[in-house]
């Protein structure tokens, strides 16, 4: 057990909102007319297609392979026909297409044959490529490839297992791990396993009872039952509700006390995170044989049926709201969570790996922020910060286009949580700011990472020119001495045979 | 004992050749390479290799530029932005680029229409950073990741193959708009 729990700077208690959807067990989902499955699932690479239009496929057979190291590979979700392969919108703020697979389904969702592994006799490197080639990203929402972070040969102290899910509105990995504990362990286990981590801890917030006593159970059993993990013990931790708890360095910090800096990874102090709908999906993965075909998602907001979705990858937003009814008066719909989640620009955007809820908003349940007011140097913000950075200053930059200060000022360490924007008096949309300022910085500095090559290349350019010109004037000179020399020999020659004085040769010009 | 008039000088001179040795020897010691005013400029200009400026590339003109013979605002791609660093940093006067010169074009990419290029090598030697590859009687390619965009490759070609496409936009590349500031209604 562990002795004491710790507490993050900062944070924020806004209603939580999870009774909305928290209630109704998972349910699943009746298929679309088609699914839109996008190459790109990942934050670091993305798949290469492996199918052509008119193929049939099964369920979870691989459609498209990972590209290159960092890729993760996607499978088809359902059984079906390949009918399209195209640009479609994506899941994200900009609204811009992306490549994607469109499967017709035939309604009869045939598996792939499983292929699951023994794990009793794989090796590390075999399991860490089937959890590449199950296409297994980060499922808290930042996608990263769990291959990636799980294959770095790094000594691994602890394994902290994210069940906090802090942001309201949202309830899917609770209703996981209340319903599906035994395979969340089951992950965990193997991903402590792989990275050789000494003890577990899951943590999960307070406001989330059954998942609590569901995981319990769950480790309990485990830890009685079978002798395959070592003995390793894993600890389910009750931490209190504070957002955000569900942040990777705010849990490692409340569970461990370790207090990662910005600059730093959790892997650097001997701690490594996954999300508990990771650890599920990598359960499925290696014990099952099943790739990530689908995932749960919370719909909620004004929805008849708000509740948790077992829903296939690259099901349209749309066609899930329908199914759930959308009120009237539903004006925007938030992918994410109202804190960390973005507005989506077009509905026909896919369900991918990353997007853990949909919320249909209203104006009576989100209303229009007031209009922005002059900030009064309160420093609600600041406190309310946890990753200990002053908004107010960041701001002020931001605001004025003064990005090397806002640089110089960390900006870089926000996590984009939105605890400032919520507490600030002054109503004033930080984070858009912050998103602003940051995306602006990247721009300029891959500009100037783009001036420093084109100056590079255009001095070799100048000097080439002019190594060229030098050698050609010398190819040039010495050619010219080679015709003097040999016209002054014949000369002589000529001179020797006439014994009458040459006129002396006209150097050539 | 000397008179203080010459004591005075006596002590002046010394300090004097003491300095000028010190000076001396930081010169040559420590020698800047390079006109470091010309750097300076050199990294506020766009490295568009472009020549819309009048002079063979960026660094000609910088080079112009430091010694006076020219103004600041002769910079295309630079925008007015970038004329108000450079006015800035010489403390000169700011002014903004000529009526009609086209400012804030998206970043744009040289592209040759592969089956009609008849592999003249023209372009080749029209490029000031080398970016374009290919050989004689060869189809030619540009290599985007290089590319600057400065649109020097268009004349030359006979065939006229060559055309700048607009840089895709990628999650990637995709920037945040800065925030609309709720307008109020007063009236
Ligand atoms: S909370 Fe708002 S008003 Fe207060 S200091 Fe921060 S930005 Fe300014
Ligand atoms: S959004 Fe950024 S600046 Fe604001 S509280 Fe969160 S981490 Fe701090």
């Amino acid at each position: 057990m562990i002795a004491r729990l710790f507490s993050f700077r900062g944070g924020i208690r806004p209603d939580s909102h999870k009774k909305e959807s928290s209630g109704a067990p998972i349910r699943p989902v009746p298929l679309p007319a088609r699914l839109v499955v996008p190459l790109i699932q990942s934050s670091r690479g993305g798949a290469r297609p492996i199918v052509t239009v008119g193929d049939k496929v099964l369920k979870g057979q691989c459609i498209g392979e990972a590209e290159g190291k960092t890729g993760t590979a996607i499978h088809a979700p359902t059984s079906g026909t390949v009918s399209e392969i195209g640009r479609y919108p994506m899941a994200h703020p900009s609204g811009l297409e992306s490549p994607a697979i469109v499967i017709t389904p035939d309604g009869e969702e045939r598996w792939i044959a499983h292929e699951p592994l023994d794990l009793a006799t794989a090796s590390r490197d075999e399991l860490i490529l089937r959890i590449q080639a199950s296409g297994i990203v980060g499922m808290g929402g930042a996608t990263f490839p769990s291959h990636i972070k799980i294959g770095k040969d790094s000594t691994i102290e602890t394994l902290v297992i994210n069940g906090a899910e802090c942001e309201p509105w949202i309830t899917c990995d609770d209703r996981l791990m209340r319903e599906r504990a035994a395979d969340v362990v089951r992950g965990a286990m193997i991903l402590r396993r792989l990275n050789g981590a000494r003890r577990v801890l899951v943590g999960i917030e307070d406001n989330k009872p059954e998942a609590i006593a569901a995981m319990s159970a769950a480790a309990r059993a485990r830890m009685d039952t079978e002798d395959a993990d070592g003995g390793a013990r894993i600890d389910i931790v009750t931490v209190p509700t504070r957002y955000p708890a569900g942040g990777e360095r705010q849990l490692v910090r409340v569970l461990t006390g370790i207090e990662i800096p910005a600059n730093r990874i959790a892997g650097d102090f001997g701690v490594q995170c996954f999300n508990a709908g990771t650890a599920h999906a990598v359960c499925r993965a290696l014990v099952h044989g099943e790739a990530m075909v689908a995932r749960i998602v919370t719909v909620t907001g004004d929805v008849e049926r708000p509740g948790n979705y077992e829903v296939p990858l690259g099901f349209p937003v749309a066609d899930l709201l329908a199914l759930c009814g959308v009120r009237p008066g539903v004006d925007r719909v938030l992918m994410g969570g109202p804190m960390m989640g973005f507005t989506l620009p077009k509905l026909d955007a896919p369900i991918t790996k990353g997007s853990n809820c949909i919320i249909a908003a209203s104006p009576g349940l989100f209303p229009p922020a007031p209009p922005e007011q002059p900030c009064i140097r309160c420093g609600r913000c600041a406190r309310a910060c946890p990753a200990g950075i002053q908004p107010f200053d960041l701001y002020w930059f931001s605001r004025s286009r003064n990005f090397d200060k806002a640089g110089e000022y960390h900006i870089f360490d926000c996590i984009e949580c939105g605890c400032c924007a919520y507490v600030c008096p002054a109503h004033i949309p930080l984070v858009d700011y912050f998103r602003f300022a940051k995306s602006e910085i990247r721009a300029r500095d891959e500009e100037r990472r783009a001036a420093s090559q084109a100056r590079a290349r255009f001095e070799f350019h100048t000097f080439r020119l002019e190594r060229e010109k030098a050698e050609k004037a010398a190819r040039l000179a010495a050619k010219a001495a080679e015709t003097r020399a040999s016209l002054s020999a014949a000369a002589k020659a000529d001179a020797a045979e006439q014994n009458v004085a040459p006129p002396p040769p006209k150097p050539p010009t | 004992m000397l008179p203080p008039i010459l004591t005075a000088l006596l002590i002046m001179t010394g300090i004097a050749l003491a300095l000028g040795a010190a000076l001396g020897y930081a010169a040559v010691h420590f020698k800047v390479e390079g006109n470091p005013l010309v750097e300076q400029i050199d990294a506020i200009l766009p490295q568009t290799q472009c020549g819309q400026c009048g002079y063979p590339g960026c660094k000609p003109y910088a080079e112009a530029i430091a010694s006076g013979e020219a103004e600041t605002n002769l910079c295309t791609p630079g925008g007015d932005d970038g004329a108000r660093t450079l006015a800035e940093l010489l403390g000169r006067e700011f002014k903004p680029l000529a009526a009609g010169a086209v400012v804030e074009k998206p970043k744009a990419v040289a592209l040759i229409d592969e089956a009609s290029c008849i592999g003249c090598t023209l372009c080749i030697q029209a490029c000031p950073v080398d970016a374009i590859v290919g050989a004689a009687r060869q189809m030619h390619t540009v290599v985007s990741k290089l590319c600057t965009g400065c649109e020097l490759c268009l004349p030359p070609c006979p065939v006229d193959c060559i055309a700048l496409v607009e840089e895709p936009r990628t999650p990637q590349n995709w920037k945040w708009k800065y925030p609309a500031t709720g307008l109020r209604v007063v009236a």
